[in-house]
């Protein structure tokens, strides 16, 4: 059975490892993947643990259809708490990573303590070894997952690892596996440091069994002819993720001079085609690649053309590093781009928390609120290329006062910088903002704000709200697996229906994270792509769980519910700008200066934005204050957390 | 189509191959009804530090080693399907073939204790049938020249027309 793989608990500080069986209870109310990590979390750590601490649980996972033929099913999950914000820590990756594991015999791991020195974990048939990991601390991300594979003998082993960001405790260091794939987000690699655990090696060949092949082969087949004949991904399939940003620059969506601008200008350099061309120069005609069982493929192969790290092979770029290292600090340029692109890869460090604090950086430069003097002598304007290449090495190795500063985060780093710094921030409950500007778009503002993890698109962003879908397409979406009979609007400047959108995204994005499928292949960029009826056929094929589509779509609920209480475990307060529901003041009180004519002229109204946070709330079954009701709980079976059954 | 029937191969073009590993899946599932790649006919061996990937599956030789090489003639050619084919029955596990294939495309189920190789699914290989990319693919042995001469053709074409242009530059 798909349902018999693992969970282990390893101890670093003292070497015990217990191995559990799931119990299909829990399975039933979590499935797997980030659903059973938030579980685990609330369970594994006490209210207030120092992230740090040996005391905080790392909590590493396949979804429930990891290593079955389901398609795309290539996701880890990461989770803990978070050393950046304090709160949810959380990230989600691609790669062939969890597969691995699920083969080597686990779906789940706890990971406590802190070893003695640099350690690895190699996980193989069933067996956990802690290993010396000395010889490869301070190694990349790439060198070290070479350097493991020498060590073990054996090339087809997989490893997730931290580079030298985690070692170094920056507060947003990556979890990250192979050449890019990335757990990017709120610093787990971070956590990975603090343990003193460099990596997680797996190699297995265990079975697993699935419950109906042929008719999951067939299904399989099926859902990868909806997959590929989205215009969407065909378009990721060739251009990657790149498009996005193109496509949403042009249209006034991207932050630009930190938050001054809503549109990047002479941006031809880092175009999606420009991208494209370099990829085809340096890779040849077939240059895309993609995770485990995937057929999207959406990144390039490419060699660094020029710059620092020319001839470097890399892949990529994200649309994310076209954000944070070209618009938000004004540096559009392919040299720029792709030599950042290189060096957070190898670093091991979140492209999107360390370009937005540069780029604040900048800002605060450009305010005089920080001179040469903390910077140490660089010219931290705006447009300058090489700024933006230094600074990441810098924060990387903790290099100087401003590095070391923003090393630790904008909450932190603004607490430092004192001043009116904190005002230019843009983040929420910690963790900055991606590079889009949601200052024109009610709903995606509202996904921003309400977001577990902290400023961040991929936990409930009704992406498709751009489209301006007839309603009743809209109302055919929406209404499924749950009924809604409330207002839906094709209007992305409207804030009618917003809330029951982006709580219907928060759990198809939940939902898609315990299954460990991948967001490409679900209600996000593509309004036709599979949801919860799909999946519960995909679930029973593979998996011979029988569950309807409603009862996929309670485990989600269920879920988001279980991360909820553990924010308010850890303080979260509704308008606590650091640490609620709340957005950066500039998303009411600046316009969108640039852009379409829908967008320019923009800006979020704070009254209806309240109204938005309070109708979401009550979708949720929560109360004004953001805290679960308790007959929402009782529903949920959530009433008696923690109940410790893992 | 040869002359005894199908006379169709598996064709790898490795440059178009994502990486993906759908294939190995696919391949294990439908043999054995288990995920696992290890029982998979094909596998894709990757040079991840360059971006390279390559499929390897059996090429059905027509004077094939392993079928030479057995010592209790287990092995045999299908006209039929223009594949080569292990009878398990007779087969005795002893790897000869393993260690004397070129390609490593016989392999050792060290679960099962079994040899294995590919049998294109009996004329439906699922590897092509769920290979978006045609990096696999499967066609008449007569045309893989001719597809291969189309490619090389087009590419030299390509070379042509730029080579003129630069001339004409200069």
């Amino acid at each position: 059975m798909p349902l018999d793989r693992k969970i282990a608990y390893i101890d670093l500080t003292t070497g015990d490892i217990q191995t559990k069986a799931i119990p299909l209870e829990v399975r039933k109310k979590f499935l797997g993947g980030r659903g059973l990590d938030a579980y685990l979390l609330y369970n594994h750590t006490k209210k207030g643990v120092d992230p740090l601490s040996p005391d905080n649980a790392l909590m590493v996972s396949g979804g429930i259809l990891t290593a079955t033929c389901a398609s795309a099913t290539s996701r880890t999950h990461v989770m803990a708490k978070s050393p950046l914000t304090g709160l949810l820590g959380s990230a989600n990756m691609g790669g062939f990573f969890s597969p691995e594991l699920a083969w080597a015999g686990f779906h789940h791991l706890v990971i406590k303590g802190k070893a003695k020195h640099p350690v690895y974990l190699y996980i193989h048939n069933g067996k956990i070894e802690i290993r010396d990991a000395r010889a490869v601390w301070g190694q990349s991300v790439t060198e070290s997952q070479w350097a493991i594979r020498e060590e073990l003998g054996d090339q087809e082993v997989k490893s997730m690892v931290c580079g030298p960001a985690g070692e170094n405790l920056v507060r947003y260091a990556n979890v990250m596996t192979g050449i890019k794939n990335s757990g990017g987000r709120t610093g787990m690699g971070c956590v990975m440091g603090s343990k003193n655990l460099k990596a997680i090696a797996a190699r297995g060949t265990m079975d697993i069994k699935i419950a109906h092949p042929m008719e999951a082969l067939d299904y399989n087949k099926r859902f990868i002819d909806q997959i590929v004949s989205a215009k969407v991904n065909q378009t990721q399939g060739t251009l990657g993720t790149p498009f996005i940003w193109g496509a949403t620059n042009s249209w006034g969506g991207i932050r630009c001079r930190n938050f001054q601008y809503n549109q990047c200008e002479y941006a031809d350099d880092i175009e999606p085609e420009r991208i494209d061309e370099i990829a085809e120069e340096t890779m040849g005609p077939y240059h895309m690649t993609g995770c485990f069982g995937c057929q999207v493929h959406c990144r390039a192969q490419f060699k660094v053309p020029d710059g620092p790290y020319a001839g470097c092979y890399d892949e990529g770029p994200e649309y994310t590093s076209q954000g944070a290292f070209c618009g938000e600090t004004d540096t559009p340029r392919a040299t720029t781009l792709l030599n950042a692109n290189y060096m957070v890869d190898q670093f091991g460090i979140d492209n999107l928390e360390v370009g937005s604090l540069i780029s604040w950086a900048m800002e605060l430069y450009e305010l005089g609120i920080l001179t040469q003097k903390e910077t140490d002598g660089l010219d931290l304007r705006f447009g300058n290329d090489e700024a933006v290449l230094e600074m990441i090495e810098r924060i990387c190795y903790r290099k100087g006062w401003l590095a070391d500063t923003l090393a630790d985060g904008g909450v932190a780093a603004a607490e430092k910088i004192g001043k009116n710094s904190f005002d230019y921030l843009i983040q929420v409950k910690g963790m900055q903002n991606l590079h889009s500007d949601e200052r024109a778009t009610p709903a995606l503002a509202l996904n921003i704000a309400t977001a577990s993890r902290g400023s961040d698109h991929l936990r409930s962003r009704p992406a498709i709200d751009l489209y301006h879908l007839p309603e009743e397409v809209l109302r055919k979406i929406y209404s499924s697996p749950v009924p809604y009979d409330g207002p839906l609007s094709s209007e992305h400047t409207a804030y009618e229906g917003k809330p029951w959108q982006v709580y219907w995204h928060e759990n198809c994005y939940m939902g898609v994270d315990c299954l460990g499928i991948c967001k490409y292949h679900t209600t996000f960029l593509g309004a036709t792509l599979p949801n919860f009826e799909d999946w519960s056929r995909v679930l029973y094929y593979n998996t011979g769980l029988e569950m309807s589509a409603k009862e996929i779509w309670d485990v989600s609920v269920r879920s988001n519910m279980m991360e909820r209480l553990f924010l308010l475990r850890e303080g979260l307060t509704r308008e606590d700008l650091k640490k609620g529901d709340m957005l950066n003041h500039r998303y009411f009180d600046e316009p969108c200066r640039r852009g379409a004519p829908d967008v320019v002229g923009r800006m979020i109204d704070r009254e209806k934005f309240r109204k938005m946070i309070d109708e979401f709330y009550e979708h949720k079954g929560l109360d004004e204050n953001g805290v679960p009701k308790p007959e929402t709980l009782k529903a949920l079976g959530l009433d008696k957390e923690p109940s410790h059954l893992l | 189509m040869g002359p005894n029937g199908n006379g169709k191969v598996l064709y790898i073009n490795y440059e178009k191959c994502t990486g993906c590993r759908l294939c190995e899946l696919v391949c294990a599932v439908m043999h054995d009804g288990l995920s696992n790649p290890e029982r998979s006919r094909i596998r894709v061996l990757k040079w991840e530090a360059e971006g390279l990937y390559i499929p390897m599956s059996c090429q059905q030789c027509e004077d094939a080693p392993c079928m030479n090489v057995c010592p209790v003639k287990a092995i045999y050619r299908d006209e039929a399907l223009s594949r080569v084919m292990v009878d398990y029955d007779k087969c005795i596990g002893c790897r000869s073939c393993v260690a004397v294939c070129p390609f490593g495309a016989m392999s050792f189920n060290a679960i099962d204790r079994k040899v294995l190789k590919c049998d294109v699914c009996d004329g439906e290989p699922q590897c092509v049938r769920f290979c978006e990319e045609k990096a696999v693919d499967y066609v008449n042995a007569s045309d893989v020249a001719i597809l291969k001469k189309r490619d090389a053709a087009k590419r030299i074409s390509v070379a042509g027309k730029e080579a003129a242009v630069l001339l004409a530059e200069h």
